[in-house]
């Protein structure tokens, strides 16, 4: 097995041109083929002769050589392209930085810093996944700032993350054995054991996972969504409108609509099958997918804010969602279909805990538990006094933040009811504003700033006098934690082995 | 119970009684751009609503330039041991505490009103959008050094992001 952190320059796998639009390219010379033939059945049985129209004319002009020549030439100048590609496409890993270059005419070169790494992704779309590749994804901290390698093969992939995570913790560490390649004699033996393997690579994980979700629940999750509110309206709107007017073709309108929303519901459906999220020492890994799958790693310190709502049709069911925002945007899609940013589609209140207790270490997960489903006025919050009613005619009790030796925590909504916990070492700077009908009641606004994402953490209508003295906690506490935070570096703080 | 929000034991630095003159000549120039382009407008329609509007727009205007002076008095920074703390604001109050190790940049910027009275704009960037923090009306001089100074600063109080 290659070492890729050698710190020399290393190609992809060789299907890559196919897998990532050769497939296209076939599919073209295949409709070309197809021509042809109808073409050629003409020519020897007879026929009306009007397929392939371009080709008769060119045969009757005497073109057809030339058309032939050129198609023959055009198809290796693709071939000699994709290989020169292929060539050119090359990666490294030294102990700074990965860096990529690529291009035939137009070269560019990638270099991402590993202390700037915000997750390491390994998506195998169906396709390339039944060749046994896979696409490694670095996400660097920034706006489409991701470092793509696609397509390793599997066990390279699974290889490279672990090194580039070694790597990026700065620990001193030698590395481990290196895993074990899968089983299997054969080929074909290989690559259905990949399949079926776990996401979790068994070797690199401390625990399973901690959340399964139950398919009855998945399903359930996603039939009381808002869509599915949106969805009974439409119909309804439909049956009326066709039932008052006697017009039928709005019923015809309907049908597309509802085509799209079945297979909306399927895409979500498969994309959070088999959904896992686990602790490795190098970061909380979440994988999901079942046909097209998805596997990310997100290292400790990498989670900006982290949000639990609870829609209100989840509440007789007990589920709730957890969100996170993080400083990179990735290309692939997370699970349900949704932005990367949804750490837990669909789970209840246990499961919530040890999400929390996973992505934020630091704190008392079973506290922030209490603090999601408590009525108000308790655990250690400061919330908005009964004038604030007016502002907030349900929630008034609940809408409060707290200061706990790790975060703040934003607590909003007795309906839709939500908790945002923004860990001090990551927050950019916070902000308290008064308009001036909140001045008249003496209440105020508090913001915290984190990087963009999902979550804006804010709480509105709080007392003007507890806001600013939490202001000034808030601004203490995290210039504190920036000069103690190293989690950037996460293991360096290992001694040598 | 309508106190205006004030920070203890922060001593604030104000921003050049200069900027002053600057606010009041760029909304002039808005304003008789608005109200002369909404009094056009109003002829050729020629409707009563129409003159309505363009009154108020222009005593909206009036306003905002009477107010002028105590808006920009109410801007003031403050450099503590390891944060920045910004305020502005009258009707709408707004402090923002930025540590220092979480700058990303400072920019300069001067706009050519500003530049004729000498004076530059200093706006911070963090790794979040929403921090957005800029302090207008600085002399040049000052602006500069303060660059220079919350640039060292925030080197040598530099963590992750």
């Amino acid at each position: 097995m290659t070492d890729y952190s050698d710190g020399d320059w290393h190609r992809l796998h060789p299907l890559t041109p196919l897998l990532k639009g050769g497939i296209a390219f076939v599919a073209a010379i295949g409709i070309v083929i197809a021509n042809l033939r109808e073409f050629l059945i003409d020519q020897f049985i007879g026929g009306n002769g009007e397929q392939g129209e371009a080709i008769v004319w060119a045969t009757e002009h005497g073109y057809l050589w030339i058309g032939v020549l050129g198609f023959i030439a055009v198809l290796l100048l693709f071939v000699v392209g994709f290989y020169f590609s292929w060539r050119m496409h090359m990666f490294r890993i030294t102990d700074e930085v990965v860096e990529v270059r690529s291009g035939i005419l137009f070269r560019t070169n990638r270099k991402g810093r590993l202390d700037r790494i915000q997750g390491i992704n390994i998506v195998r779309p169906f396709l390339p996944r039944i060749f046994g590749a896979a696409k490694l994804e670095i996400n660097v901290a920034g706006q489409d700032a991701n470092v793509q390698l696609d397509y390793l093969s599997g066990s390279a992939a699974d290889q490279l993350r672990t090194e580039i995570l070694r790597l990026a913790s700065g620990t001193q560490q030698a590395p481990d054995a290196p895993l074990a390649p899968t089983e299997g004699s054969s080929v074909i033996e290989q690559r259905l054991n990949e399949f079926a393997a776990p996401e979790l690579d068994p070797a690199a994980v401390s625990a399973q996972s901690v959340v399964n979700i139950h398919l009855g629940r998945l399903i359930g999750s996603l039939l009381l969504s808002e869509f599915t509110l949106v969805l009974i309206g439409v119909v309804v709107a439909v049956i009326a409108i066709s039932a008052t007017t006697g017009e039928l073709f709005v019923l015809g309108i309907a049908v597309p609509f509802l085509i799209g929303s079945g297979s909306f519901y399927f895409q979500r459906f498969t994309k959070s099958l088999r959904y896992s999220i686990a602790g490795t020492p190098d970061g909380v890994r979440v994988g999901f997918g079942l046909l097209s799958t998805s596997n990310e790693t997100l290292p400790p310190g990498r989670i900006h804010s982290v949000q639990v709502t609870q829609p209100l049709l989840w509440r007789p069911a007990g589920w709730w969602q957890i969100k996170v925002n993080r400083a990179s945007k990735s290309s692939a899609q997370g699970a349900a279909g949704q932005a990367n940013t949804t750490i837990l589609p669909v789970g209840n209140l246990v499961d919530v805990e040890n999400v929390l207790a996973l992505v934020l270490p630091g704190e008392d997960a079973h506290a922030l538990r209490e603090a999601l489903v408590a009525k108000g006025g308790d655990v250690g919050f400061v919330n908005s006094p009964k004038r604030a009613a007016l502002f907030r005619w349900f929630s008034w009790r609940r809408n409060g933040f707290a200061l706990t030796p790790g975060s703040v925590l934003l607590r909003k909504g007795a309906i839709y009811r939500e908790l945002v916990i923004v860990p001090l070492a990551r927050l950019q700077s916070v902000a308290l504003s008064q308009g001036p009908i909140r001045r008249r009641f003496g209440l105020a606004d508090i913001r915290v700033h984190t990087v963009a994402g999902p979550i804006t953490p804010a709480v509105g209508a709080v007392d003007a006098g507890d806001a600013t003295t939490f202001f000034g906690e808030v601004a203490d506490a995290a210039i504190r934690s920036g000069t103690t935070d190293t989690s950037h570096r996460w293991r360096s703080g290992e001694a040598l082995a | 119970m309508s106190d205006r929000i004030e920070l203890p034991e922060t001593e604030w630095k104000r921003v050049s009684q200069k900027y002053i003159v600057v606010d009041v000549i760029g909304s002039i120039i808005g304003a008789v751009v608005m109200v002369g382009g909404a009094a056009i407008a109003s002829y050729f329609i020629g409707a009563q609503w129409a003159w309505a509007a363009t009154i108020s727009l222009a005593i909206i205007f009036i306003l905002t330039i009477a107010f002028t002076p105590r808006r920009v008095r109410s801007i003031g920074y403050a450099l503590r041991q390891d944060d920045l703390l910004f305020r502005r604001g009258l009707l709408f109050q707004r402090f923002v505490a930025i540590p220092y190790g979480r700058m990303q940049l400072v920019d300069i910027n001067r706009g050519p009103l500003a530049r004729a009275m000498g004076l530059s704009e200093l706006k911070f960037v963090t790794a979040a959008a929403a921090s957005g923090v800029t302090i207008p009306g600085i002399p040049e001089q000052d602006a500069e050094e303060l660059r220079d100074t919350l640039v060292t600063l925030a080197e040598s109080r530099r963590a992750g992001l």
